[in-house]
């Protein structure tokens, strides 16, 4: 009876990518154990058994799959620790073994373009130059981010120039505008500007494919991981640079000035470069953790929102009208909308709605009756004062947020009730990502004008 | 065929890391080859799980006992080959004495000197 090679391949590869989740079981142990498979096969099908029979009879030997796991685990339990491995082990076929040795020095080119300005008297530490490096802190270390991504995504030269014009642009509009010394629509332009740039960084972590939904939802795993990396190593730098300073007080020196010179700014912007990096190595390998505080804080959060809403009502006090108190307001609202996000981008979109996604949807709801108070506080403010840079600006940011969790809420029911995809979230809030920077690029250029630079 | 004669798994455990050694003292090979082996030599009594040499592999090369290298089969397709080594054969010294003493001891219990000549009971 012939038999189909290929379906014998399709079945062993199905088998393959089973035994391949496996926490403790690595590429070459697969490996081993599929060259296995495939001798067991071979020799029974060389004994007259046909390829169907051969396979399954061969899956029955190598023997319960999950007990199997199981012994790996325990031979191997370093693994589950430590599989994190960089650059070292993945030399045999990848041409790119000098990935770390790169890295090193983007981050390099990335500590020592911020010290760049000093060779023309703009001093770091003066505060007269305060002004130029917290206008500029973008464009320092952001097109390094973007060159590793083009490298790392094959955009080719083009490609990384074509990256760059938005910075050349924005660079321009931030450093030619007449702006009022220590302005508001300065300080709202220099906020907003990484905001809009963050867009262009992730069209080259996507590769210049932004139609692809699930690649820009890659990026935001990706952004969420790096900023973790990030507050880690700030820590870490944070205990390096208490140490050298107590060091060198031991023998009577003072390292302030170098750490605040030196240490601090192009950790600050090498960083950055290493983060990026290690998210791209470890991506995959370990759990990422974004998704696992977005479980912690998700309880906590409505918690917090819903005694706080309850609170509100029972005292029948309204909410202040402080610019504080409104900033305050935004940031709560971002924070449910990173929630909102790592969870739902570590969702296994086909699982049934489950306790999870009725608290993350009671804190969507919340977070809504929160937002629209505060956007009531902000109408009543501009109707009393009128317009101001800063009122717009939190106005803005306060619809879009409003806009974005609304419908979130609208799907998130749809789904809880069966009636609509999981998936259908998901390409909601990847596809609302241009709207962020296109407000973020509005505040950087528009507002300055519209305001007359104040 | 022969159910009863099966061997229970602590006795397979235990004697995994000898045979495995053993084997290898004989030729480097590799899993599947191995598994044929230990079929052969105990006339198919040895019911191992395949799959389950894997790890008692890893860990005789965590020990030491023996190292694995990768090589391509006559098939083309990439094989992990073991190779006993210095240590490794040290080990199989040992185990052999210890289940030696074993053997001794269970073979002087079960078969008394009086059957040892069946003619002298004439």
């Amino acid at each position: 009876m012939p038999q189909d090679p290929e379906v014998l391949k399709q079945q062993i590869a199905e088998w393959r990518s089973f035994v391949a989740r496996g926490k403790a079981i690595e590429d070459r142990d697969v490996e081993e154990l599929e060259g296995h498979l495939r001798d067991q096969i071979e020799g029974l099908i060389d004994s007259g058994l046909d390829a169907d029979e051969a396979f399954l009879v061969s899956v029955k030997r190598i023997g319960n799959l999950n007990a199997l796991s199981r012994e790996f685990a325990r031979e191997h339990s370093d693994r589950l620790w430590r599989q994190l491995v960089l650059g070292a082990d993945e030399s045999d076929e990848n041409p790119r073994r000098n990935e770390t040795l790169f890295v090193l020095v983007l981050a390099l080119v990335a500590g020592l373009a911020i010290k760049l300005p000093e060779l023309f008297g703009i001093r770091f530490e003066d505060q007269a130059s305060e002004a130029f490096y917290i206008r500029n802190i973008s464009f320092f270390f952001l097109p390094v981010l973007i060159g590793y991504l083009s490298w790392k995504r094959n955009l080719g030269v083009a490609g990384f120039t074509r990256l760059l014009i938005p910075f050349a642009a924005t660079a321009m509009v931030v450093n030619l505008y007449p702006f009022l010394r220590q302005g508001h629509t300065f300080f709202l332009s220099a906020i907003h500007l990484p905001i809009a740039l963050w867009l262009v960084v992730g069209m080259a972590y996507i590769g210049l494919r932004w139609r692809d939904s699930d690649e820009r939802m890659n990026f935001i795993r990706f952004t969420g991981e790096l900023f973790i990396y990030y507050v880690l190593m700030a820590l870490g730098g944070g205990v390096l640079s208490m140490l050298t300073i107590g060091l060198f007080q031991a023998i009577g020196l003072k390292a302030e000035s170098f750490i605040t010179q030196w240490l601090l700014p192009c950790g600050a912007m090498g960083a950055v470069i290493v983060g990026a990096w290690l998210v791209e190595v470890k991506k995959g390998v370990i759990e990422n953790m974004a998704p696992v505080l977005t479980r912690i804080f998700t309880p906590l959060f409505t918690l917090v929102l819903v005694a706080f809403l309850a609170t509100m009502i029972w005292t029948g006090r309204g909410i202040g009208f402080e610019r504080e108190v409104l900033i305050g307001f935004d940031l709560l609202l971002v924070v449910v909308l990173g929630l909102l996000l790592y969870s739902i981008s570590a969702r296994d979109p086909q699982a049934r709605p489950g306790l999870f996604d009725t608290l993350q949807l009671i804190l969507v709801v919340s977070a809504l009756v929160v937002d629209v108070i505060a956007l009531a506080a902000i109408a009543t403010r501009i109707s009393d004062f009128g317009f101001t840079p800063n009122r717009s600006a939190a106005l803005g940011e306060n619809l879009i947020l409003l806009v974005n969790l609304g419908w979130s809420a609208w799907l998130y029911f749809g789904f809880m009730r069966g009636q609509k995809p999981f998936s259908a979230l998901e390409r909601w809030q990847t596809s609302y990502l241009p709207v962020y920077a296109v407000w973020a690029l509005f505040v950087v250029v528009v507002f300055p004008l519209l305001f007359g630079f104040v | 065929m022969l159910q009863g004669m099966n061997i229970n798994k602590d006795l397979v455990a235990a004697s995994a890391t000898p045979l495995v050694l053993a084997i290898l003292s004989e030729e480097d090979s590799y899993g599947y080859s191995i598994l044929k082996r230990v079929s052969e030599l105990s006339g198919g009594r040895m019911e191992w799980s395949d799959g389950m040499l894997y790890p008692v592999l890893h860990r005789l090369e965590r020990l030491g006992y023996i190292a694995g290298y990768w090589q391509k089969s006559e098939t083309g397709r990439r094989r992990k080959y073991y190779r006993i080594t210095p240590q490794g054969g040290e080990q199989l010294d040992v185990e052999r004495r210890q289940w030696q003493a074993v053997d001794d001891a269970l073979r002087s219990i079960w078969s008394p000197p009086a059957l040892v000549n069946p003619l002298s009971q004439g």
